[in-house]
């Protein structure tokens, strides 16, 4: 067997978590980070989980390390934000078996709702961040993440993009490392319990260690120099590194591996002899701030670069010079192909019924964000994970009350289990009558099938629990008679007890089910295969 | 070989250009090459368009294609052949199928892309998939037919495509995409 592969960004930070000996990983599905954890969940003797949304996920890991076990932990970069409560204070209580946190963020917002640069995490929660540029980094930055980490006793980023994850390139495999068996966890109050008392204590650790980091990264060979002419230099990292080289193959170039905490020293050292330095990055002026803090002056960034979307090697060229290419012309209108829902998806008959309605739609993330487009044009806001059902309150809260109600909240299965749940016991709690529609298809469909507590399986295919709606409704206190499961194929039925719950003035949760048809045809053929 | 080889892939969600593409760059690192390929996935599997870029040669940087310098443009539905235009320049290869999928929510497919193509690439190769039929055994196979023709203007030996292929695709239909493959070499270029 060769050990020369092509991988994604993606399988080659599973694999480099495997050869680092890292024996558990959490995450939840979200573009570009997915393949992560499907990959990894390959390994031998390698334990994997889909937790129900990126808090429990940090927090699962955060037992499996302080228990011992090298643990890899994966999101999109908006699921950061959802597991940002436990990650501040776990920056704070460090880790035992090392713990490395994959943000992958997403410029140009290929498949998210926002552009956010994840960069700001390391700085604000006082967390190492390494930046692979392409498949054989990601791998060796990974191991070298799962070193740091257990090292500085810290949990340790690793940012990757869409371009990275996605970018299949050449990888040389090496052994695994030879996995310590984990010792259980030991009790250690003062830096696991974080009363006011304790967490000072610990504060005066994080700030001591990330000195200690920034002294290091000083030396370490993942920022790397490479020096030509001494006019004009880069400082750049990640994919952009090889724009750069792609147009200028002979520029003097900073290459940063780590970007948090910086190496201030080799830095001011490169801007020295330089005549004036570019920096080269997606979206926020990190680098750029952060550096001209230093007291540099001979540094430019985004007055040169767009502050929105992706860079690539066009609008660095662009951005740097007038030449252009000239590409053939046809003058030819062709209409745009935007993603749409299945031709023959199950949950299209209650888009229909919504927009014959006319009612507000207060919509969430997945597969049916999709309802906004024609021809259903059936969705009017999409925030975040969940955010259907606690947006429809606010709206029924603020709304004239006299006016019958017209809010609906739509969301799909995973996302009720990521965050659904607890705008649900909200609606109960604070006495609101909203209705609030679960699509359930049986699988967390826009991220490419992965199971969820509606789908009765495991990500490893083990059975387990499938969500009892009613069981759950009626446990927060609603009634039987408004907790009601209808199937996606029958329009009329759908109509019917929309329009019937919407009028009952109380707490409704509306379940339709219909099976996903790519995830049932899929499943179809493997058990022909027997599988 | 200086200049690296660019191919850029298109076509619409679900017409699976990923194992073609996935192919091409693997029979190219057999080949010794230094290879990157890079495609969005996503939202783009819900019918949207498209796309991978396929790069190699003795050291590629960037996975994506520069403007203007794609060698060959290769792709699986007519209209979206005009979509990534600018990554062309007059001398890129066109090859597509003539399919012609109609986007959501569109009723009319627009005319004349044949003739405007022809016109302003002097290197055009069309595909016409139901001519194919009798050919294969399933339309599955498109994609190994379309690495057999590829394999006329790529300097990639037959072994290594063969290779690739093996690696990637279910032992059971080996033997039927080797046939499909092979059918695509013999497609008149
Ligand atoms: S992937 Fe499944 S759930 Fe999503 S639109 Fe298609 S059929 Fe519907």
């Amino acid at each position: 067997m060769t050990t020369k592969q092509l991988l994604s960004g993606n399988e080659a930070i599973a694999r480099g978590a495997y050869e680092a000996g890292a024996t558990v990983g959490t995450g939840y599905p979200g573009t570009p980070s997915t393949e992560i954890l499907e990959n990894f969940v390959r390994y031998p003797d390698v334990y994997c989980e889909w937790s129900v949304n990126e808090k429990v996920a940090l927090e699962v890991a955060i037992g499996a390390s302080l228990a011992g076990a090298r643990t890899l932990v994966t999101m999109k970069h908006v699921g950061v934000n959802v597991a940002a409560d436990p990650l501040f204070t776990l920056s704070y209580i460090g880790i035992k078996g090392g713990l490395v946190i994959v943000s992958a963020d997403d410029p140009d917002m290929h498949s998210s709702q926002n552009e956010q640069d994840n960069r700001h995490y390391a700085l604000a929660a006082k967390i190492p961040m390494l930046e692979p540029a392409d498949s054989q980094e990601a791998k060796e930055f990974t191991k070298l993440a799962f070193k740091l980490s257990e090292k500085y006793d810290t949990p340790v980023f690793i940012r990757s993009v869409t371009r990275l994850a996605h970018t299949n390139s050449i990888v040389s495999h090496s052994k695994p490392t030879n996995r310590p068996l984990p010792q259980g966890f030991e009790r250690n109050i003062k830096k696991y319990v974080m009363i006011p008392a304790f967490a000072r204590l610990r504060h005066l650790e994080v700030e001591k260690r990330l000195a200690l980091i920034a002294k290091e990264s000083n030396e370490l060979s993942i920022n790397q120099t490479e020096i030509n002419d001494k006019k004009t230099g880069f400082i750049t990292s990640g994919v952009n590194y090889h724009y750069l080289k792609e147009i200028y193959p002979e520029a003097t170039i900073l290459k940063l591996g780590m970007i948090y905490p910086l190496p201030v020293e080799k830095i001011k050292k490169f801007c020295k002899i330089m005549k004036r330095v570019i920096i080269v990055e997606d979206l926020d002026p990190f680098l750029e701030t952060l550096i001209k803090a230093m007291g540099i002056t001979n540094v430019q960034g985004k007055k040169l670069f767009p502050l929105t979307g992706e860079l690539n090697p066009d609008i660095i060229r662009g951005s740097l010079s007038t030449n252009k290419s000239s590409p053939v012309s046809i003058n030819i209108d062709i209409p745009n192909r935007p993603p749409a829902l299945c031709p023959g998806c199950p949950h299209r008959q209650v888009f229909n019924v919504l927009k014959k309605l006319k009612l507000t739609v207060s919509g969430d993330i997945g597969c049916y964000t999709l309802g906004v487009l024609p021809p259903f044009s059936a969705m009017d806001t999409c925030i975040d994970m969940g955010a259907s059902i606690g947006v429809a309150q606010g709206i029924e809260i603020a709304s004239n009350r006299k006016k019958k109600n017209t809010v609906v909240a739509v969301l799909g299965d995973s996302t009720f289990a990521h965050s659904g749940i607890t705008g649900l016991l909200n609606a109960a709690y604070n006495g609101r009558h909203s209705l609030i529609i679960v699509l359930d298809n049986g699988t967390t469909a826009m991220t490419g099938m992965q199971p969820n507590p509606s789908s009765g399986e495991t990500i490893s295919g083990n059975p387990t629990i499938q969500i009892d709606y009613h069981k759950l409704g009626e446990s927060m206190g609603l009634d039987q008679d408004n907790i009601r499961e209808v199937n996606a194929y029958k329009e009329d039925e759908i109509e019917k007890n929309i329009t019937k719950l919407l009028t009952s003035e109380k707490l409704s949760l509306l379940v339709i089910k219909g099976l996903c048809v790519i995830f049932k045809t899929r499943r179809i053929k493997q058990l022909k295969k027997g599988k | 070989m200086n200049k690296p080889v660019n191919l850029l892939m298109v076509g619409v969600g679900g017409q699976g250009i990923i194992l073609a593409s996935d192919i091409i760059a693997l029979a190219a690192i057999k080949a010794g090459y230094d290879a990157k390929k890079n495609e969005i996935h996503g939202m783009s599997q819900r019918g949207g368009s498209v796309f991978s870029h396929i790069r190699y040669g003795e050291k590629i940087y960037s996975p994506v294609i520069p403007e203007g310098q794609t060698d060959i443009l290769v792709s699986l539905e007519e209209m979206e052949t005009l979509r990534w235009l600018k990554y062309t320049n007059k001398k890129t290869k066109i090859i597509y199928f003539k399919n012609e999928i109609l986007p959501a929510n569109v009723q009319e497919y627009p005319k004349g892309i044949e003739q405007a193509i022809n016109k302003s690439f002097p290197n055009v190769y069309i595909i016409k998939p139901e001519e194919l039929k009798e050919k294969i055994s399933s339309p599955k196979y498109l994609n190994t037919v379309l690495c057999g023709f590829l394999s006329n203007f790529l300097n990639l030996s037959k072994g290594q495509w063969i290779a690739a292929i093996k690696d990637k695709v279910p032992k059971e239909t080996y033997e039927l995409n080797l046939q499909a493959f092979e059918t695509g070499t013999k497609l008149k270029t």
